[in-house]
């Protein structure tokens, strides 16, 4: 089940090989690797820019770009570092209308691409500005009074989070030992991403998203409900951004409307989508894709902490691998022998 | 020719955009009118230091243009601005301006090649390329402005005027009608028209596509190269992060303008206009003391409202 | 037996404007059940029009449609699936990243919990491959990874899974090879026999005299005359096509001295595709490319043209070694390329005419690097008038051009080049009869300058007709070089065939 996914994306294969391989040997070089504090460290620092990958990952199968992805982001962190106060019920009504409020903010985007006829780049480019404006509106200086039993439960393991809450005998319980020590930062991570996109993927809306990426004028004469998908596609990845923002702000305890940090988002969710073995042509690729992709990214800052790398040229290497991996992905292109195939 | 006045299509965006200037600047002057019994939006001297400032938006986005018309975009401005601003301080005396230039070129060829031979798509390579510039930058400077200065030159270029008009505007001129005329006027220019409309059919007519993009990026970072000198010049030395605010501006300028943002299609007037309403814009909002948040709000509705305005794409560019 | 025919479609006075063009005028038209009804006309007749009306693309500016007696509004290709009228268009509807099973049922797939139930959808697309005797397609197979032969079928195979009542068929041959053709064939029969209506159309006249029991010819947008199979000879129907006499259909051949060659291929190696191509073409020739579809002809022709990157063999142009390295290489040596599709490899479609001419040729235009204005108005008008192209304004985008013309702009720009040696990809395909004309008169004209023509056809009789020689090649080389009176159909079809069983297309 897993290899024909493998075999058919030849890019998500040497992703996930190369992800693998480096997140391995992290572990082995670092003096505490393989221990649960390691891990619930790595997957803290890389929950939200998943998110938002998964999030870049729905427009650019269609072929185009969301540009307002950190931007929503941002402004789900800053709108849920207001709801998400108050007793169990409030905060988990506080959480469902962040949510809301990302995906209502996609299906926007979605509605001036379609019904606006304006291509994807620049629309989202200039949502991402109202979004950001909005975003400052909520909090012009960082701010927020989120629960703290709720920041330290998400953002431990499951052991810590069973104790917070007195579940499953405070965490003792036995049938919740060989999970206790999953950082649960990464299981909230797998089940909105397997729990969400993968049955999105086998719907025929799903399969319209590929259908449009790949040869939207024939999607169309198959009578395929392009409208509908493409104004769903930006609407998940408004889900998917204030995911990453409601679990940002949980995180921080607090909504940043910070530019520049959403604009490295935005940018960075891009390079994850791209690593991930997606096409930026559209058409090939996933959300899971980009959740290795994401962890590539993630995983090589991580080696710039324990190598002690001079931060002065921590930006460099960042820059040089970006380049490096996606160039290898031309190696391929440099074997194909009928050059007007390069131009798709 | 056509007896009534009729405007094609493609001119469409371009005079909606003029239109829109005006009524920027006549709401401006209508706020000041009120507030302040005066109306500096009208002042020449005001006009001619707006537009000066202008100048570094509107350089590169003439360079940035020449990549969108061919389909591809350029986001290593930011960072090929500042790198340019930079060597060419720290080179200074008489090889400040070529040093800065030359890192307009290389970066460009570098560009260039990687999105022609490789075929990496421009919008992830000229990403990576802006990283690895600041890296580069970061890593050369120690992460603090460089503490060389500019040139006079650079200084006369950029923050001086002749016969009270502001250098800067002449550059700009200069580098305007040298794009506009390399647009319309030679076969260079009909060619990245072409290559951006259709790729496959303008290689298959006998166009070194390849060389085309090359140029073209060549063209785009040697702006942004232009850009940084003349910003370094402005504020007499170059600083972190000095390209940063000019990338998106850029970008939303050449599509205001008409230009067509997967390429084939626009006028570098058009561009032209789209600088002039951007700066306006972000005057306007300073006279009227508008917080950030609002500015973002504004910006981002106006290129929608205009882009709504200006009407339907034509269905899928195949 | 047939069952009783009933009327599956009728229109009744539509009519179609797209802003001041009239596509269809006071158009009356039935089709019945159990019959395959071919549809004849030049390009601009308005069968495309009439097939979008058909089919729910289109609605008619005036007059209604009736279906199975009841007028009906189709909004949306989908209402017109709904009552059994499905369309297998020109231009394919497959997704090229998409397996076959999923593009068969890309819209209807056979669901589980509301999720796409995928074993269900591969064990269907199985049973109907086979049903149309293309069981070695494997339903999970890439679209991208198939030829366009079985595109084709996959296309055919996707409208056959909607049940239809009415399958429509647009050009739909003219990319099958070998036993696919067949089996298309069988197909409309089998169809006929199960009371279902066809409706095809096709430039193809003996597959029109072939498969259709009623025919109807459109020209200028009207229905000229709806006539059962054998009530009209080939000539009466070409003539209520074009509305005038066509005396000859070819340019004579005229005898012709031997001359060296000009363009030869030794031993030309690529890929899977070309396996030692051997060719000479002499000057003031025209030399055709025959053979099956996929034997390597459009490879042949982007391997001369410098499209193709790692060619193995020889290459000569007037007997001197020649490396075509690109395609702008080549232009400058004196080749020109008209190649398979214009829309997407001979025109950029929303540039002006003007600047679709100009392209190749701004060297000879410019001064320096500027444009000379007034040479390339000189050189847009003449283009123009050898080509007769029926444009505006030359500023107008070339899109808006009937297919025929364009094709015309795409030969032009080229000719402003005053090449030697001028290839030709099946530059016929989809082209109006008095366009066709056109293009082999032009290509006569420049063989009689001493110019040499490599043209590649589909089309046995255009090969016949125009060719003073013939190639056939087959799986990559040249198995046989016709000529003279040894050049037939029979004799075309046999070295086609290699002599062999039929082997995979």
């Amino acid at each position: 089940m897993i290899a024909k996914p493998l075999r058919r994306n030849r890019g998500f294969a040497a992703a996930l090989i190369l992800f693998l391989v480096l997140f391995v040997v992290y572990h082995i070089l670092h003096p505490r690797g393989f221990s649960t504090a390691v891990f619930i460290q790595n997957a803290n620092e890389t929950v939200a820019i998943a998110f938002v990958a998964m999030a870049q990952t729905i427009p650019v199968l269609i072929g185009g770009l969301d540009l307002s992805v950190g931007a929503v982001m941002t402004l789900t962190a800053c709108l849920a570092s207001y709801l998400v106060v108050g007793t169990p019920a409030q905060m988990i009504f506080g959480m469902f209308l962040t949510l809301l409020a990302g995906t209502t903010f996609g299906v926007m985007n979605g509605l001036i691409v379609v019904f606006g006829r304006i291509q994807p780049i620049i629309a989202t480019l200039a949502t991402g500005a109202i979004a950001m404006g909005l975003a400052l509106l909520l909090r012009p200086t960082p701010g927020g009074d989120i629960d703290a039993d709720l920041n330290w439960a998400l953002t431990n393991s499951v052991f810590d989070f069973a104790e917070t809450y007195g579940l499953a005998d405070d965490g003792n319980a036995a049938w919740l030992q060989p999970f206790a020590n999953i950082p649960v930062p990464l299981i909230i991570l797998l089940v909105v991403a397997f729990g969400v996109w993968t049955p999105f993927k086998r719907t025929v809306t799903g399969r319209t998203l590929y259908a449009i990426g790949s040869a939207e004028s024939a999607a169309k004469l198959s009578g395929l409900p392009v409208r509908r998908a493409k104004i769903a596609a930006f609407g998940l990845a408004g889900f998917f951004a204030s995911c990453g923002g409601l679990y940002l702000a949980i995180q921080t305890s607090s909504g940043n409307a910070d530019i520049t940090q959403a604009g490295a988002y935005t940018l960075n969710s891009i390079a994850a989508v791209v690593l991930g073995g997606t096409s930026l042509l559209g058409g090939i690729g996933g959300a899971i894709g980009s959740l290795v992709g994401t962890g590539i990214l993630r995983v090589i800052s991580f080696y710039f902490r324990i190598l002690s790398v001079d931060p002065l040229i921590q930006p460099l290497i960042e820059g040089l691998v970006l380049l490096a991996a996606v160039s290898l992905g031309a190696l391929r292109t440099l074997r194909i022998k009928n050059k007007l195939e390069h131009f798709r | 020719m056509n007896t009534q006045f009729s405007v094609s299509p493609e001119n469409k965006p371009i005079f909606i955009a003029l239109g829109f200037t005006l009524v920027i600047i006549l709401i401006g002057t209508g706020y000041t009118l009120i507030t302040q019994g005066a109306a500096p939006m009208l002042m020449p001297s005001y006009l001619a230091q707006q537009l000066q400032i202008g100048a570094f938006l509107g350089v590169c986005a003439a360079g940035m243009m020449m990549v969108i018309l061919l389909g591809h975009i350029d986001l290593s401005i930011p960072w090929t601005l500042t790198a340019a601003a930079m060597m060419a301080t720290t080179v200074g005396g008489p090889w400040a301006i070529p040093a800065g230039l030359a890192v307009g070129l290389i970066v460009g060829l570098f560009n260039g090649l990687g999105v022609s031979v490789l075929r990496i798509p421009s919008m992830i390579f000229t990403l990576g390329v802006d990283t690895a510039l600041r890296g580069l930058m970061v890593a050369h400077t120690g992460g603090f402005a460089p503490q060389t200065e500019a040139t006079p030159l650079m200084r006369f270029l950029a923050a001086d005027r002749v016969l009270g008009i502001p250098v800067a505007l002449f550059v700009w001129a200069g580098v305007s009608i040298a794009i506009a005329g390399l647009l319309s006027r030679t076969g260079f220019g009909k060619a990245v028209y072409a290559t951006g409309a259709k790729e496959s059919a303008a290689f298959l007519s006998g166009i070194r596509t390849k060389w085309v993009s090359v140029g073209a990026f060549m063209i785009s970072s040697l702006c942004a190269a232009t850009a940084g000198i003349l910003l370094a010049g402005y504020s007499a030395k170059a600083y972190q992060g000095m390209g940063n605010p000019y990338l998106l501006p850029a970008i939303a300028a050449v599509v205001l303008g008409g230009t067509h943002i997967l390429g084939g299609r626009g006028r570098y007037i058009g561009t032209l206009i789209g600088v002039i309403l951007i700066v306006f814009l972000n005057s306007v909002l300073s006279i009227m003391q508008m917080p950030e948040a609002v500015r973002q709000i504004i910006y981002g509705t106006v290129i929608i409202g205009m882009l709504l305005v200006y009407g339907r794409e034509t269905t899928s560019r195949n | 037996m047939t069952k009783a025919k009933e009327e599956i479609v009728a229109l009744r006075d539509v009519s179609r404007y797209f802003g001041g063009i009239t596509a269809l005028s006071g158009v009356d038209f039935t089709c019945h059940s159990a019959s395959v009804h071919g549809i004849l006309g030049e390009n601009g007749a308005g069968k495309s029009t009439l097939i979008k009306i058909l089919s729910g693309v289109l609605k008619p500016s005036a007059g209604e449609v009736l279906v199975e007696g009841r007028p009906v509004t189709y909004r949306s290709t989908a209402e017109a699936v709904r009552d059994g009228i499905v369309c297998v268009f020109q231009e394919l509807s497959l997704i090229p990243d998409l397996s076959v099973a999923d593009n068969i049922y890309i819209d209807t797939p056979p669901k589980r919990f509301g999720l796409i139930d995928r074993r269900a959808q591969r064990k269907q697309a199985v049973e109907l491959l086979a049903r149309l005797n293309a069981s070695e397609v494997h339903p999970d197979t890439l679209i991208r990874d198939l030829s366009l032969s079985r595109r084709q079928i996959v296309e055919i195979a996707k409208a056959l899974a909607k049940s239809p009542k009415l399958l429509i068929l647009d050009e739909a041959t003219s990319a099958l090879t070998g036993k696919d053709v067949d089996t298309v064939y069988a197909l409309l029969s089998d169809l006929r026999a199960d009371g279902v209506a066809s409706v095809f159309i096709s430039h193809r006249m003996h597959e029109v005299d072939a498969l259709c029991d009623r025919l109807s010819v459109f020209r200028n947008g009207q229905h000229i005359e709806t006539f059962d199979k054998g009530e009209r000879s080939d000539a009466e129907i070409v003539r209520l096509m074009i509305g005038r006499e066509i005396s000859a259909q070819y340019p004579p051949k005229p005898k012709r001295q031997p001359a060296p060659p000009a363009l030869e291929v030794k031993n030309l190696r690529w890929e899977n595709s070309l396996k030692g191509v051997n060719l000479k073409v002499k000057a003031g020739e025209i030399h055709g490319l025959g053979g099956l579809d996929g034997q390597g002809h459009k490879e042949l022709l982007l391997a001369v043209f410098g499209a193709l990157k790692g060619v193995e063999g020889e290459i000569k142009l007037h007997d001197k070694p020649f490396r075509p390295t690109s395609p702008a290489a080549c232009k400058k040596a004196g080749l020109a390329l008209i190649p398979e599709d214009r829309k997407t490899e001979g025109l950029m479609l929303n540039l002006s005419i003007r600047d679709n001419l100009l392209l190749p040729n701004y060297a000879a235009v410019s001064r320096g690097p500027i444009i000379d204005s007034r040479r390339a108005d000189d050189a847009v008008r003449d283009g123009v008038t050898r080509l007769q192209i029926k444009a505006g304004d030359t500023a107008n985008p070339v899109e808006t051009l009937s297919g025929g013309n364009q094709q015309k702009v795409v030969i032009a720009k080229w000719m402003m080049l005053d090449p030697d040696i001028v290839l030709l990809n099946d530059p016929t395909r989809g082209i109006d009869v008095g366009t066709k004309q056109e293009i082999f008169r032009l290509m006569r004209e420049l063989a009689d300058a001493g110019k040499t023509i490599l043209f590649y056809s589909t089309d046995y009789a255009e090969l016949i007709g125009c060719c003073d020689r013939v190639s056939i090649l087959y799986d990559g080389a040249v198995v046989t070089v016709l000529e003279g009176d040894a050049l037939t159909e029979d004799a075309i079809v046999a070295a086609s065939l290699n002599m062999h069983e039929r082997g995979a297309a």
